[in-house]
């Protein structure tokens, strides 16, 4: 346990940022020890909000365990849900109707776009510029509207259930998903003067924070944060679920690894998302929405693995089952876990302000990594 | 690698390890003794190439825990489970995170949460409960009658 407060013996200052501190984005707490303004060592302590949902999870059945990842990655809810939905599946041997597929993938994308939103919005505050905050949140909002009217909620929505989707789409899903598509088309073009070619924004953002592929790779980094590094780790295109691989789309991938990498990596993938929606959303099948399973669901003794793509990587969803009601072992692969481990790799050498810009750019959400 | 490939060339590398059947990826059971030499290897060898450990998890069986290691490699694209299984009562085994560096914190989830001890870790503390905390949360034998709640 070191010191957490006052300097080393070598003169180093240790510093404790977080956990309540706003560019923590929750409560991260962190024990920077610098020299002068350079940080030598970051050491992330966890647990603040930690709810050990893997053991609340062993008494919960198939069905209610979803619904307690929802509070995990809350700005993917969806995709949580999503990967916990396939993984049940995947075990009962669920055919899943097609309509519910397309559902799914238009949900996802949707909160993809809804999160690397927030981020942009965060990303840009937590370098100094407050008004794209506002911004963002004003177009969050519109998918946040369009969520509330088909799911019932706007932030830990639930929707996905073993066999397909709770509830059918609202009837007017369809057009407001299309106007939303049309303002923000014109929109995200205004984040890009607005922020990304601002000079100031730049300077702050090229060459930190580097991370080559070797070193994202070792460090388990998945999502936006290894692309940025120019790692292809793309789940929707290297294992693809649902109709991912009958969509055209592409992974987005940046070779410069520093945080302006990182930031383009999730610009792209905004516009990457908007093509997708626009694929599918004339194109939902009809149909069932929901397959007929059992009341109570019951995996077969066995190991269950999936994964999916959320806003910030790879979530793994590993289930081992006795054959009963409840899983007698879930762990959940959080992508964020795996991409802080490599934050005190990155910040090394840099100063203070910048280890805001790296943590920006890494899209930390605290009760993802804390479960 | 197909499954059966990777099953000849792990055969070389362990001839001690067994193998699961019947689950989605090649799955190799062994125990702790020879774990790190093996987890170089494979790291190493040019036609396997796992080079990224994407899931660290402990599950305590009650007579015994197991560690399941699930690797990848990002240039073949074939996947390996490693289920090392050690004593119920002094689970040892030793660290991977010199070879992924990842494991570094998996590795402190299983001490924090199963009471696995990494040996030759950087750093084993507990990672989310406070250091004073007695008792290992996940372990299926772990009782707390004030900070948790039956379900």
């Amino acid at each position: 346990m070191i010191e957490e407060i006052g300097t080393t013996e070598q003169g180093e200052l240790v510093v404790n940022l977080g956990p309540q501190h706003p560019s923590t984005h929750g409560v991260l707490h962190l024990v920077v020890t610098l020299s002068g303004e350079t940080i030598k060592k970051v050491e992330p302590h966890l647990g603040y909000i930690h709810r050990s949902i893997e053991k609340m999870c062993e008494s919960l059945s198939y069905r209610q365990f979803i619904y307690v990842t929802s509070r995990m990655d809350y700005l993917s809810s969806h995709i949580n849900n999503h990967g916990c939905a396939l993984c049940v599946e995947k075990g009962m041997q669920i055919e899943v109707p097609p309509r519910a597929k397309v559902i799914r993938v238009l949900m996802d994308e949707l909160t993809r776009l809804a999160s690397h939103q927030l981020w942009w919005g965060a990303m840009a505050m937590d370098v100094g510029a407050l008004t794209p905050f506002f911004y963002a949140f004003r177009e969050r909002e519109a998918i946040n509207d369009i969520m509330e009217e088909t799911c019932g909620a706007r932030l830990t929505m639930n929707y996905m259930a073993p066999g397909g989707v709770a509830f059918d789409l609202h009837p007017d899903f369809q057009r407001k998903v299309k106007d939303f598509l049309a303002f923000f088309r014109t929109k995200i073009d205004e984040y890009d003067e607005l922020v990304t070619d601002n000079i100031i924004f730049q300077r702050r953002m090229e060459g930190i924070g580097y991370l080559s592929s070797e070193d994202a790779i070792s460090y388990g980094c998945t999502g936006p944060t290894a692309r940025g590094s120019g790692v292809s780790c793309d789940i929707r295109k290297s294992v693809p679920y649902e109709v991912y691989s009958q969509v055209q789309f592409e992974e987005v991938l940046e070779t410069g690894g520093d945080c302006f990498a990182r930031y383009n990596v999730r610009m792209g993938e905004m516009r990457q998302s908007i093509s997708i929606i626009e694929q599918l959303i004339d194109n939902i099948p009809g149909g069932e929405f929901l397959a007929k399973t059992k009341a109570v669901l019951k995996l077969p003794k066995g190991e269950f693995y999936s994964k999916v793509e959320t806003a910030r990587g790879e979530f793994g969803v590993y289930i081992i089952s006795e054959g009963g009601t409840t899983p007698y072992r879930i762990k959940f692969r959080s992508p964020g876990f795996s991409n802080l481990s490599a934050l005190d790799h990155m910040a090394r050498g840099h100063k203070i302000g910048d280890l805001v810009a790296i943590m920006g750019t890494l899209d930390l959400v605290i009760p993802d990594i804390d479960r | 690698m197909t499954k059966e490939e990777l099953k000849i060339s792990v055969t070389e590398l362990l001839p001690s390890a067994s193998f699961e059947e019947g689950s989605e990826w090649t799955t190799v059971l062994t125990g702790p003794d020879g774990w790190d030499s093996f987890a170089r290897q494979v790291r190493s060898a040019p036609q396997l190439d796992f080079d990224y450990l994407f899931c660290v998890t402990a599950v305590d069986w009650k007579t015994h825990i197991t560690v399941v290691y699930h690797l990848t490699s990002t240039v073949h694209r074939h996947t390996l489970v490693v289920k090392v299984k050690l004593d119920h009562d002094h689970p040892e085994v030793a660290t991977v995170s010199g070879i992924w560096r990842t494991a570094e914190f998996h590795e402190r989830e299983a001490y924090d949460l199963m009471g696995v001890v990494f040996t030759g870790h950087p750093d084993l503390r507990r990672l989310f409960l406070t250091d004073e905390w007695k008792g290992w949360p996940l372990r299926k034998d772990y009782e707390d009658p004030v900070n948790m709640i039956k379900l």
